[in-house]
């Protein structure tokens, strides 16, 4: 069947007009990706509520999941329909948290491993802003190495029981629902025991705990499994079949905003004008004459300006096939090392006034405390170093480190100093 | 290099690719490294039959430009000139072509061009310290009906086999661009020794040298613009050779990380090695992101073709040497042998550094470029 997909043109007049209408002018510009405290709970919430209010108001009109199939509610079109799309969204409010994790990879892993009756439960609660998702993938005793999880799942009748800890969950304390993986045979190798889950995230036996990070932002938080009964119609993909579903998983977190299923108006890329936020602060400290500070400015400017080809060319690229899925990686490790690059560069240019301040300081202010979580952007998303594993074993085919727990029993896997199996 | 190539795209690449196979293997590059002019004749009137000269030309004036997919394809040949190190002015000659193209004068030389008897380079940049981006003082001052040209420019590409010279200076109007013979009287030329085994320059005095205004290449003091969009130009099909060199690098030292064993074992399986790698393929893609998109911005004539042609000739100056540097830091001591073919393309990627702008000059201009954009705003 050749069902005609709508032309580029209309879809772009659509999104427009609709655009136009509806949604809000966004003025204020982000001036750092480093995560800040500059947010107080109740502004948050606010925001949540209204971001799934702008999710809704896309379903209805028609522009939400662009790259979703229609039977789950989306529009069945093209990563060319999305990226006019984002053309036409730019400077525009759009739903900033729904994207990542919810879209990709929560969504795209239910599409790919969920059974027809969870996609057609999930898939439209997702795209209408009511659900939004969260990832419970990393552990306390488990960052990159995330197939060592230890967080058990047992089953029970239909029903499984599941403790342990998950951690670095992104705004679990407002969100819905949760992709869990949980180790389910402790006696065979670490990646053959695992299966995943999902579940309500506001459910008996579950503690949602808000980690303080060293600047004060608590929007990462920690989540506490005390026996969480889980259905067993709520398990993704096989049993002890998790990894087929976690490497997969890891790839689409790992496209993030490259990803087709994502919306990410034009012009909004985090710290958005790398240039122009560099020279404001050189001009608040005035540095503008010193030929130091331009080469400063423009190296921060060219950063920007290649991690957004660099992005479009790794989406492109595996979009098209013309790039293994494993690239990804490629514009992770660019990413996080401009990002820190930048934090330093805007540091450098505030001079003191950016770790010692007062209000009257205004652009010169609070770059130190970008400064002191600029490694955030190396380590979240997995390590800038595991995307240098992937990058040499995975693309450039180079042999695999050595890793002594493969071959054991999980059981027998040695866990730490003084746990050495 | 584009991800995808259009049938007619790929047939030039690989019609080229094919010839420089051919013509410009390692040992004809070696070969070339005492010739005073670093590519026969025939050679280049070859490449020119392959089309070479003919993408910034219009299809009025017997080339093939007729929209604005030129530029990007001449990027296919530059990066193949780069993946075999290949000798010829492939970006002095085509700046040139496409300036008399869009004066839409001087249609016998463009001619001459396009078949490869005649080749034109450009006089543009300076000795220290007007060495950097914009700083040009050279004159030319208007008397009658006739020019006069003074000053001297350097480096100035295949001067010593040029027929004709594009020179840029100043007159008290501004920016004014004059096509001259290069067997001109007072035009004198004094060969430069230099990094590359192929690619020769020469310093060109011009002293009291007497033009006729019909030399002219667009308005008197009215060349602002044009230069701009031929600095653009040579500054993308630059970028686009230093990729073919550096991927081609980069192939090199892949295949020998495999080949070669220390203590048992293979260098790429060594994790401080293969971090490298690692941070070498992202250099690498990030040159080819920022390459081709600033290629179709400055095909397309886009606003933001200036910042994005700045970025890649920064990220591609810097991070391309240094990609080349590492390759030798993994060959070891073989990577600086003349031996070796690994320094063809270090040569290569050490002049593009420098050719047009160095890295922090381009950086500075990117800073003036948001500075402009913030006034504006």
């Amino acid at each position: 069947m050749n069902v005609e997909v709508e032309s580029l043109e209309s879809f772009r007049e659509r999104a427009s007009a609709f655009i136009r209408a509806n949604l809000r002018p966004v003025t204020k510009r982000t001036v750092s990706s480093a995560l800040r405290a500059n947010h107080r709970d109740e502004e948050e919430l606010a925001e949540v509520a209204r971001e799934r209010e702008v999710q809704r108001m896309l379903f209805d009109a028609g522009l939400a999941g662009i790259c979703v199939p229609c039977p789950y509610g989306g529009q069945g079109l093209t990563p060319a329909h999305q990226r006019v799309l984002n053309a036409e969204m730019r400077g525009y409010e759009y739903p900033t948290r729904a994207q990542v994790p919810t879209f990709t990879p929560c969504l795209a892993v239910l599409l790919e491993f969920g059974t027809e009756e969870q996609r057609r439960r999930h898939v439209p609660a997702i795209l209408k802003g009511e659900e939004l998702w969260m990832q419970f993938l990393s552990e306390p005793s488990c960052g990159s190495d995330v197939a060592g999880a230890l967080t058990s799942a047992v089953r029970d009748g239909n029903e499984w029981v599941l403790n342990g800890s998950k951690v670095w969950t992104t705004g679990a304390w407002w969100s819905d629902w949760a992709l869990c993986l949980a180790r389910t045979d402790w006696d065979v190798s670490k990646h053959s025991g695992l299966t995943v889950f999902m579940f309500p995230i506001k459910s008996p036996g579950i503690e949602v705990q808000r980690v303080e990070m060293l600047n004060g932002s608590k929007e990462f938080c920690q989540e506490y499994l005390s026996d969480l009964r889980v259905p067993d119609s709520q398990r993704i993909g096989e049993v002890n079949k998790g990894w087929t579903v976690g490497s997969r998983w890891m790839f689409h977190e790992r496209m993030g905003q490259n990803s087709s299923l994502v919306t990410m108006p034009e012009g909004t890329i985090r710290a958005g004008g790398a240039g122009a936020t560099m020279h404001a602060i050189a001009r608040a400290a005035g540095k503008l004459s010193d030929p130091r500070a331009c080469e400063l400015i423009g190296e921060a400017q060219m950063l920007q300006l290649v991690g957004e080809a660099l992005r479009r060319r790794v989406g492109q690229g595996i979009a098209t096939r013309t790039m293994s899925d494993q690239s990804s990686a490629i514009a992770r490790l660019f990413l996080g090392l401009a990002e820190t690059r930048r934090a330093t560069i805007a540091f450098e240019l505030a001079g003191s006034a950016g770790a010692t301040w007062i209000d009257s300081d205004g652009e010169l202010a609070e770059w130190g405390i970008d400064f002191l979580m600029r490694q955030a952007m190396c380590i979240g998303g997995g390590t800038t170093e595991m995307a240098a594993n992937v990058i040499s074993e995975r693309v450039l085919g180079m042999p695999r480190e050595l890793t002594p727990d493969r071959d054991l029993p999980f059981r027998e896997v040695p866990r730490s100093r003084s746990k050495p199996g | 290099m584009l991800l995808e190539l259009s049938s007619e795209q790929e047939l030039l690449r690989e019609t080229t690719a094919r010839f420089l196979d051919a013509n410009a293997q390692v040992a004809e590059l070696r070969r070339l490294r005492d010739d005073p002019r670093g590519f026969a004749s025939d050679y280049w009137r070859r490449g020119a039959e392959l089309g070479w000269t003919s993408l910034l030309v219009s299809e009025d004036d017997g080339g093939v430009s007729s929209s604005s997919s030129g530029l990007v394809e001449l990027t296919l040949v530059a990066y193949e000139f780069g993946r075999h190190a290949a000798p010829g002015p492939l970006v002095s000659t085509n700046v040139v072509a496409g300036a008399l193209s869009a004066a839409g004068a001087h249609k016998e030389l463009i001619a001459g061009l396009l078949n490869g008897t005649s080749i034109g380079t450009w006089c543009v940049s300076e000795a220290p310290p007007n060495d950097g981006l914009g700083n040009m003082v050279f004159d030319i001052a208007v008397h009658d009906d006739e020019l006069v040209l003074n000053g001297v420019k350097r480096p100035v590409e295949s001067a010593n086999e040029a027929s004709h010279l594009l020179v840029t200076g100043r007159t008290a109007e501004g920016l004014t661009q004059v096509i001259i013979p290069a067997a001109t009287k007072g035009v004198s030329l004094i060969p430069m020794r230099g990094v590359d085994l192929t690619k020769r320059f020469s310093v060109v005095r011009f002293d009291d040298v007497r033009v006729p205004a019909a030399c002219l290449v667009g308005r008197v003091g009215e060349a602002a613009d044009d230069v701009e969009r031929q600095l653009q130009h040579a500054l993308v099909v630059l970028n686009a050779e230093a990729l073919g060199a550096m991927q081609r690098a980069f192939d090199m030292t892949v295949e020998w990380a495999f080949d070669r064993y220390s203590f048992g074992r293979p260098l790429a399986s060594y994790q401080a090695l293969k971090h490298r790698f690692a941070h070498m393929a992202t250099w690498l893609q990030a040159s080819h992101a920022i390459g081709d998109e600033a290629a179709r911005a400055v095909a397309e004539r886009r606003p933001e073709a200036a910042l994005l042609v700045s970025a890649a000739k920064a990220y591609i100056g810097e991070y391309g040497a240094e990609l080349l540097q590492e390759c030798v830091q993994l060959h070891g001591g073989i990577g600086v042998t003349f031996e070796h073919d690994l320094h063809l393309f270090l040569r290569r990627l050490t002049l593009a550094r420098v050719l047009h702008g160095t890295p922090d000059a381009h950086r500075r201009r990117l800073a003036d470029l948001v500075a402009r954009k913030e006034v504006a705003s």
